[in-house]
């Protein structure tokens, strides 16, 4: 009975994960978005955690106490002062309308339920639907890095992309710290490459709209 | 000298060197530093080529395959710096770039230089996947360098793709691990590349296949394929000409390593399906599309980017046909176009800060206000081109015989897209290097001589391959089945 409820609890916090994820879909101030991310991160932290208790792997508590200081508190405060600072809270435009960014999204979540649940099948339950949720929050994130215009809203995109693949190394059971480490370290080092070029990009343009880059290819005149 | 130590000082001297690097201020002493370091990386590199193999241990490994391009890898990236040297002098006196972003330059160059090289001798695909996302940060880093428009859009864009692509490719390694979890057992053997294939028979077909798509489109991003390849050119044009000179030669050459290390593991496999469609497609589309555009280019480093990409397709239609002589032919093929790429990238390099433009309609007639150059611009295109008596053509040649021998309506969409890249190629070199000279003629410090070095190895090759090379290639394209 244990090993049934600590799969539906790992079940839960993992759906709450793809669940969040459409929040972020659906978020159209950047401030909202910043929130949602800061939930997206705690519910991964969660999931982390009672992947550590149940899989008894009390390496992965640092994963999940990374996910809950850095990616839940820190990144957002930052962001959160960053946007300030650029005087650049006004709305985000999507490219396409939130109804079918949704439609969309719940078709990826479709696809990638058919090809993780039929492809793993010989998978233990657990991680099996684990990887499900995990390709379905990163494709979520793809997709938002793709329909949004704006930097700041593109990267949030890239992180809950990113947490989406934490899920998946979490999910693997035994999977080396190596990985961890290199995952949360490359959150770090994007966030420092991302403070530079948010930087760079409001001395250049006094906007962070990614579209008035677009301005400036090489090949148009 | 001791080879395990050889193996460990490709990835020290660079660290070292980037350290040193970091805290030097002054350009001079930093870029002999840069190219000393260069140097040794080199020399070691030879050291692991002519020594034994060592017990491949749990993080990194040297054999047949990898160290071709380590050895590969080390002596791009050393005439590079030596290129580098001067190429970012004139850099600073024109006032493009201050000391302090140089001290920078300098050490990003040699932490790239050790992710890739991490990156081709790692016995661990957690760890081929870190060197590669530590290769591509950097290179990010310095396509941004410029800080201007054009280079910061370039650097935003090759950051958004190539993340999406090592984020894909890090969610195939986890399948791979997850694959191979039942077979091997937990812990990080189930990451390590020799107990992979030997366990790889043995894996679950559906989640090798699911894992390979993955690997294949993440990092297939990272070697420019077509449909994915849309940061490659921005990247080339707008960062400093020496990093689109180890972009094209180096980086592109690492993120197929990794792909081909995943091949073999799903050849191993019987019940996977075959990678060759899947690769000889892509190859093909990039080939097609790369020829195509090649047309209406007017910046010369896109343009050259753009036959990156077609070249690209070529190896990745060869790697794909799959069999002893289309492998031989990709990996020759591998080694010719690093080499005459970065020798054109250096020309290049030279050739738009004389003329202070890298438009293509700007420059003309550069054999008669340059004729070092301008010449050395000439045989590269024709090197490139695929003309005899270059090793390009060899390399195509083989590849496209043993298509025809095999699968010849293959082989025609494959001479159709080189034919077309040829043509494009020629019209725009008949511009640029012949013709009444026009804008400025001023003299340029240059060194010619890492151009002359890898046009002279090119134009070897084409000659004369010697035949322990061709037995090593033979051995190579074997392992890779």
């Amino acid at each position: 009975m244990s090993h049934g409820l600590g799969f539906d609890i790992s079940h839960l916090l993992a759906g709450g994960l793809v669940l969040v994820s459409f929040l972020l879909l659906s978020q159209h101030r950047l401030y909202a978005l910043l929130n949602a991310y800061a939930l997206h991160a705690v519910v991964l932290a969660l999931s982390v955690a009672w992947q550590a208790n149940i899989q008894d792997a009390p390496h992965l508590y640092i994963t999940a106490a990374i996910a809950l200081v850095f990616k839940a508190i820190v990144i957002p405060v930052g962001l959160h002062r960053m946007i300030q600072r650029l005087g650049i809270h006004r709305e985000i435009e999507t490219v396409i309308g939130s109804g079918a960014t949704m439609l969309a999204g719940m078709g990826l979540v479709a696809l990638s339920m058919t090809v993780m649940l039929h492809a793993a099948a010989t998978v233990d339950p657990v991680a099996r639907e684990d990887l499900a949720f995990a390709l379905s929050v990163v494709l979520l994130g793809l997709m938002m890095m793709v329909t949004r215009r704006n930097a700041v809203s593109q990267v949030v995109g890239f992180m809950s992309l990113e947490n989406g693949l934490v899920l998946a190394a979490t999910g693997a059971k035994g999977m080396p710290l190596v990985v961890e480490i290199s995952v949360a370290f490359s959150i770090l080092i994007a966030f420092i490459v991302i403070g530079i070029f948010l930087f760079r990009i409001r001395e250049r343009f006094d906007t962070v709209d990614v579209q008035a880059l677009d301005r400036f290819r090489g090949e148009r005149r | 000298m001791n080879i395990s130590l050889a193996l460990y000082a490709v990835l020290v001297i660079p660290l070292l060197a980037a350290a040193v690097l970091a805290l030097m201020p002054g350009y001079r002493p930093a870029s002999i530093v840069n190219v000393v370091a260069s140097g040794l990386t080199f020399a070691a590199a030879v050291a692991m080529l002519l020594d034994g193999r060592p017990e491949p241990g749990q993080y990194l490994f040297v054999d047949d395959l990898n160290v071709v391009f380590i050895v590969l890898n080390a002596f791009v990236g050393f005439t590079t710096s030596v290129f580098s040297a001067s190429y970012i002098g004139h850099e600073l006196e024109s006032g493009r770039l201050t000391p302090a972003y140089l001290r920078f330059y300098h050490a990003m160059y040699q932490v790239m230089m050790a992710g890739m090289n991490l990156a081709l001798s790692a016995n661990n695909i957690g760890l081929m996947w870190v060197g590669i996302e530590i290769a591509t940060l950097t290179t990010v880093l310095m396509v941004g360098i410029y800080r201007t428009h054009e280079a910061l859009e370039a650097a935003w864009k090759y950051f958004i793709l190539g993340s999406v692509g090592i984020g894909l490719a890090l969610f195939g390694t986890i399948l791979v691990y997850m694959a191979a979890l039942p077979v091997v057992g937990e812990g990080s053997n189930a990451m390590v590349w020799t107990t992979l294939v030997e366990g790889a028979a043995r894996f679950d077909p559906a989640l090798i296949n699911v894992a390979f798509i993955f690997l294949l489109l993440g990092y297939g991003t990272k070697v420019g394929l077509a449909p994915l390849h849309a940061w490659l050119p921005d990247a080339h044009a707008e960062g400093p000409t020496p990093i689109s000179a180890v972009l094209s030669g180096l980086l592109l050459n690492v993120a197929l390593y990794a792909v081909l290390r995943f091949k073999i593991l799903l050849a191993a496999n019987d019940g996977a399906i075959e990678p060759g469609p899947l690769m000889v497609t892509m190859g093909l589309l990039s080939l097609i599309f790369a020829a195509f555009m090649l047309y209406r280019r007017r910046d010369i480093k896109r343009m050259f980017a753009y036959s990156s990409i077609e070249h690209m397709g070529i190896i990745t239609f060869a790697f794909g046909m799959g069999g002893p002589l289309a492998n031989f032919a990709g990996l020759l093929h591998m080694v010719m176009h690093s080499l005459t790429k970065s020798g054109i990238f250096f020309a290049v390099g030279h050739i738009a800060q004389v003329k202070g433009t890298q438009k293509i309609a700007e420059i003309r007639g550069l054999t008669q206000s340059h004729p070092v150059l301008g010449w050395a611009l000439v045989v590269g295109v024709v090197a490139i081109a695929g003309l005899p008596p270059f090793g390009v053509f060899m390399s195509e040649f083989l590849v496209v015989s043993s298509t025809f021998a095999r699968e010849p309506l293959l082989a025609i969409p494959l001479v159709a897209g080189i034919l077309i890249a040829l043509g494009a190629l020629l019209t725009h070199l008949g511009n640029l290097a012949f013709g009444e000279a026009e804008g400025p003629a001023a003299r340029v410090q240059a060194s010619y001589v890492p151009m002359a070095v890898h046009l002279a190895l090119v134009l070897l090759a084409g000659l004369f391959l010697p035949a322990t090379l061709v037995a090593w290639f033979r051995n190579v394209a074997a392992i890779l089945g």
